[in-house]
């Protein structure tokens, strides 16, 4: 019996049933640029960095199931300047300094715009001034580089079984808030060994004392795209997942 | 006993009347907030732990809910509504007056702790505006002599219970009824027929009368619920036809009436509840759902006593609770839930979410509600209006109901006709009615344009008059403003696209991000602040977050600067400076905290703005 | 021979790490002598443009009066204006005073803050008024192009001003465009 397919660009990719976009083109070597998205999770699909034509309809590829002969759209110039767009819009939201960040060079919003061709940020900065939280001894949470991936949520929830964080808030005040009394990290179990603190693409939760560890040059989108690194990462995962 | 003793028995009793129930956490903080004027931190803290749920989980619902507040409001909280069209009618003054005669400051509580007074997104009282809401309960009209009187019981500390009943008085304003509005039905006419019927020739009534959702997406209504009842694909063990065994299903009746200058489901819910009740129960025979939800905006809670009342009179009477007019295995009930001011909520997946006590944010699509809804079951989701004419489908047929309308819009269609017309409520026209006909009827002079489904629908100049109301041309909700040509455009454009940035739910980057940079751009060209790049870069902003948002709040919340300006470039070109450049901020205000700290006031301690 | 090229340059709030990248290009510079000149530019002392100008260079943000007023005068003389580095494109390091309320930085520095002697907050009309937030310079005027980096490399700017000299439209490979 031959596999159920679709076409990505027009390559033919093979899909398991039950295989989202994403996990199909992963699987098939096939990058298509996310932030929010993280095979070893549930999917989110809230950056909206993987969104791609489905037979002429936008559709984020991290949720969107794959289906027999689907016409899947991703790397055109129209879809690349959407996500250029979006990457935009996060740095303009938060206060995304890279000379100053300790995640700079590791950081995957960085990568992606370095990807997608992002010289500038475009739109007006909003300078938000969001609570920074230094009370954890080994652990920073910087709100003000939060992108809302919630990637720390689930980790947090679905693996390290604390719960650590949510999202709160509405719309342009959504805040990342941590479950604790006094709402600070000292206060909650959170370790520094917990998957939590070893998801965020951002420089929004970061390790004490291993700031800047991995001199310029050699950092991970130093040395590889957010394509190769992604793909090299990945693709045993949703292998592993569905044989 | 101390005060958090006092609290914490209290938080206690409220999470005990709702069964320790997780899912009625919205409702658990809408008693804690009533009892307290507030849910302090640590009034989140208790219920968390009285529910045993996170502090995070209680929190991040806290901050997602408008009516929900951290900090103390006044013992009278007003909140006055900022619908475009409470605005034509001058609520802005009506509440800067209000203020003054009260003492305070919009957005703040007066120091005794009395009273607190902001803004509102709109309250669906368009027809008898400017309007607001009280302890959350509506109150209309609000003129000079009014708020004269509002101030001086505030001020006198005359319990709400004593105010004059007519501050609160309602009215219906149905203006014109067709079919649906003109031939009421009995309490139990139509489940009487329904129950006599199989349910095969019950589903093929409503499959005849080609009835659409009357929310305004306009889903095939049978469909949905044929759907709903042959359960999620997965478990479709059954023979086709047949619904998946053992699966609950929920029927919920959205009655998140939000869009800004709709109210015909207050209405409805006011005068014909019985009818709506009617049509949750047929849907729920037919798809085998045992239990119901009205999900009713927070803004309408001075509807909610008198809906329960409808309700136990339904239970009384066997048409709602076990064996339902006495047909073994029909057993269902219906549950109101309120909300607590949030747009976002009529979309039926985050209605779904907010169900079940989380913050309303819409899912991923599919899997659909009708499969994975409520609970993850089969769930049908409708519109007031749908479950009104589905109950009145059930007793005429459908033949009957289809009999007028256009060739993909079948039967009538309720109008919630505001703005700048002598007659404004609630009309029912058949499908296919010209815009001409509609400005006609509610007497409307010097046409400017007219808001056609709301914000997030399109905004239709005069010239456009004879286009209809149907699926194959203007598609709607429901709502219908009236703008004359005394009325600015961009203001219009301008107060839709705060109210978007304002209910964005902030799931997604491209509507989170995006109507907010929306809301400043418009801001600045309104404000005459816009240089000639500012208009195709509004457009192509407006395009973008129309294509790549979550859910229909971002895919629309674009579509009133971009129908605006496709109709109006010249009204923008206008507004425009002819230089082709100008900041987004005010310079020469961004100098005056140094100025001021250092005396200086020469003309190098100015900027001009270009 | 072909007119040659006019640039300018110029250093707002910036730290002149992106004109110190400039002259890494090394003897590439000489390869621009050829089609270049230079107008205003701390590199010429040239107080002020003297007329139109095909490239102006803006490194840093704009923090006050007085980088509001040159960065004006640079557009008015540029045909194209290129933001520079990673302060004109978002404002940079100095940026990281935006949180914090002008009043309060003022007050911590010349009033309050350690060490402060003589405490007042300087009056001089010769100095400039600060803002009470730092701004990119694409808030401020119209910016045509943007060279990404913490300085950008040398080869950034030397990949750019080929592009533009050889009459292309400037486009940057993606290895490189770095913001750090």
């Amino acid at each position: 019996m031959t596999r159920p397919t679709f076409q990505i660009d027009g390559k033919p990719v093979t899909f398991t049933e039950g295989q989202t976009i994403m996990e199909a083109a992963t699987a098939a070597g096939v990058y298509i640029p996310h932030l929010c998205h993280n095979p070893e999770f549930e999917p989110h699909g809230s950056c909206k960095l993987c969104t791609v034509k489905v037979n002429g309809r936008n559709c984020s590829a991290c949720t969107f199931p794959a289906a027999d002969g689907q016409e899947v759209l991703n790397d055109t110039a129209e879809l690349n300047e959407l996500r250029r767009t979006i990457t935009q819009m996060l740095f303009v939201e938060g206060n995304h300094l890279c000379p100053s960040c300790e995640k700079s060079g590791n950081c995957q919003l960085q990568a992606a715009a370095y990807f997608l061709g992002m010289t500038d940020a475009h739109f007006p900065f909003f300078y938000p001034r969001r609570e920074l939280d230094a009370s954890h001894p080994d652990i920073l949470l910087d709100r003000d580089r939060c992108i809302f991936c919630a990637l720390c949520v689930r980790a947090s929830r679905d693996v390290d079984g604390k719960n650590v964080f949510a999202i709160g808030g509405r719309g342009i005040d959504s805040r990342l808030i941590v479950n604790s009394p006094s709402g600070r990290l000292a206060d909650t179990p959170i370790a520094a060994t917990d998957k939590a603190t070893r998801v965020c693409p951002v420089g929004a939760i970061l390790i004490k004392r291993h700031g800047f560890e991995v001199p310029i040059g050699e950092r991970v989108y130093d040395r590889h795209t957010i394509a190769e690194e992604s793909l090299e990462r990945e693709e045993p995962i949703v292998e592993a997942r569905h044989g | 006993m101390d005060r958090h003793e006092y609290e914490h028995r209290i938080i206690n009793r409220i999470v005990e009347n709702h069964g320790r129930d997780t899912r009625q956490l919205l409702s658990i903080l809408r008693e804690v907030q009533r009892e307290f004027r507030h849910v302090s931190p640590e009034a989140q803290q208790k219920v968390a732990q009285s529910l045993g749920v996170c502090i995070t989980q209680v929190s991040a619902v806290v901050g997602f809910y408008s009516f929900l507040s951290t900090v103390p409001l006044g013992k009278f909280d007003i909140r006055i509504s900022d619908s475009i069209t409470d605005h034509m009618l001058g609520s802005r003054e009506v509440a800067a007056g209000l203020c003054r005669k009260l003492g305070i400051q919009p957005g703040e509580s007066r120091q005794d702790g009395r009273v607190s007074l902001s803004f509102t997104s709109c309250t669906g009282l368009c027809d008898q505006g400017p309007a607001g809401l009280i302890n959350g309960y509506a109150i209309p009209r609000l003129t000079e002599d009014r708020t004269d009187e509002i101030a001086r019981l505030i001020n006198d500390d005359i319990p709400l219970g004593e105010w004059p009943e007519e501050f609160f008085a309602i009215k219906e304003n149905i203006r014109l009824a067709d079919r649906l509005l003109g031939n009421p039905v009995r309490p139990g006419e139509a489940l009487e027929r329904t129950v006599a019927l199989d349910r095969e020739t019950m589903f093929g009534e409503i499959e005849t009368s080609q009835l659409r959702g009357r929310g305004g997406a306009g889903f095939n209504t049978a469909w949905k619920w044929r759907f709903c009842y042959e359960g999620p694909e997965t478990a479709a063990v059954c023979p086709p036809g047949q619904p998946a065994a053992g699966i609950e299903r929920y029927v919920v009746c959205n009655a998140d009436e939000g869009e800004p200058g709709t109210f015909k489901d207050r209405v409805l819910l006011q005068s014909c509840a019985d009818q709506v009740f009617e049509g949750m129960t047929v849907c729920a025979y037919l798809v085998g759902a045992k239990q119901g939800f009205l999900y009713l905006r927070g803004e309408y809670l001075y509807l909610h006593d008198q809906l329960e009342a409808v309700l136990a009179t339904r239970r009384r009477r066997g048409l709602l609770g076990k064996t339902i007019l006495g047909s073994e295995g029909f057993d269902f009930d219906i549950e109101i839930r309120l909300g607590a001011g949030a747009y976002i909520c009529g979309e039926e997946s985050a209605l779904i979410e907010s169900l079940e006590g989380n913050r309303g944010v819409p899912r991923n699509r599919p899997p659909y509600p009708v499969t994975h809804g409520y609970l993850g079951k089969p769930t049908v989701v409708n519109n007031v209006e749908t479950f009104f004419a589905a109950a009145a489908i059930a007793v005429h047929g459908g033949e009957w109901f289809a009999e007028v309308g256009t060739e993909k819009s079948k039967g009538t269609k309720l109008l919630s006709i505001c703005g700048d017309c002598a007659r404004p409520g609630i009309y029912e026209y058949p499908f296919g009615v010209t815009i001409r006909q509609v400005l006609e009827d509610c007497g409307a002079a010097d046409v400017l344009g007219v808001q056609i489904g709301g914000p997030s629908g399109t905004f239709l100049s005069d010239k456009e008059c004879d286009r209809k109301l149907a699926y194959e041309d203007l598609a709607t909700g429901g709502s219908f403003i009236v703008f004359d040509r005394t009325r600015d455009v961009i203001g219009i454009a301008r107060n839709f696209t705060h109210f978007f940035a304002h209910e964005s739910c902030g799931f997604c980057t491209p509507c989170r991000v995006g109507t907010a940079l929306l809301k400043n751009l418009l801001d600045k060209i309104a404000e005459g602040h816009g240089a000639t790049g500012d208009l195709a870069e509004l457009s192509r902003l407006g395009r973008f977050v129309r294509s790549a948002s979550h859910c229909g709040l971002g895919q629309t919340a674009a579509n009133p600067i971009l129908s605006t300006l496709e109709r109006y470039p010249e009204i923008y070109q206008a507004r425009l400076k002819t230089i082709d450049f100008e900041p987004g901020f005010d310079l020469d205000g961004a100098l005056a905290t140094a100025r001021r700290l250092s005396g200086r006031d020469d003309a190098d301690a100015h900027l001009s703005q270009s | 021979m072909a007119e040659k090229l006019t640039i300018a340059t110029t250093s707002l709030a910036g730290c002149f790490g992106c004109h110190m990248s400039f002259l890494d290009i090394d003897e590439r510079i000489l390869a621009l002598a050829e089609v270049a000149r230079f107008d205003r530019s701390p590199l010429t002392d040239i107080k002020h443009c003297r007329d139109r100008v095909d490239l102006g260079l803006v490194e840093g943000g704009v923090c006050n009066a007085e980088n509001v007023h040159t960065l004006r005068e640079f557009r008015r003389h540029c045909r194209i204006l290129v933001a520079v580095g990673a302060c004109a494109i978002n404002g940079g390091l100095p940026t990281l005073r935006n949180p914090i309320a002008l009043e309060e930085c003022l007050q911590e520095a010349y009033r309050d803050g350690i060490g402060v002697e003589n405490p007042q907050i300087p009056d001089d009309v010769e100095l400039p008024l600060l803002l009470d937030k730092v701004h990119p310079i694409h808030e401020v005027v119209r910016v045509d192009y943007s060279l990404p980096g913490c300085p950008p490399s040398a080869d950034v700017i030397w990949a750019f001003l080929s592009d533009l000299a050889a009459g292309g439209e400037p486009s940057l490979p993606r290895e490189l465009i770095h913001y750090d």
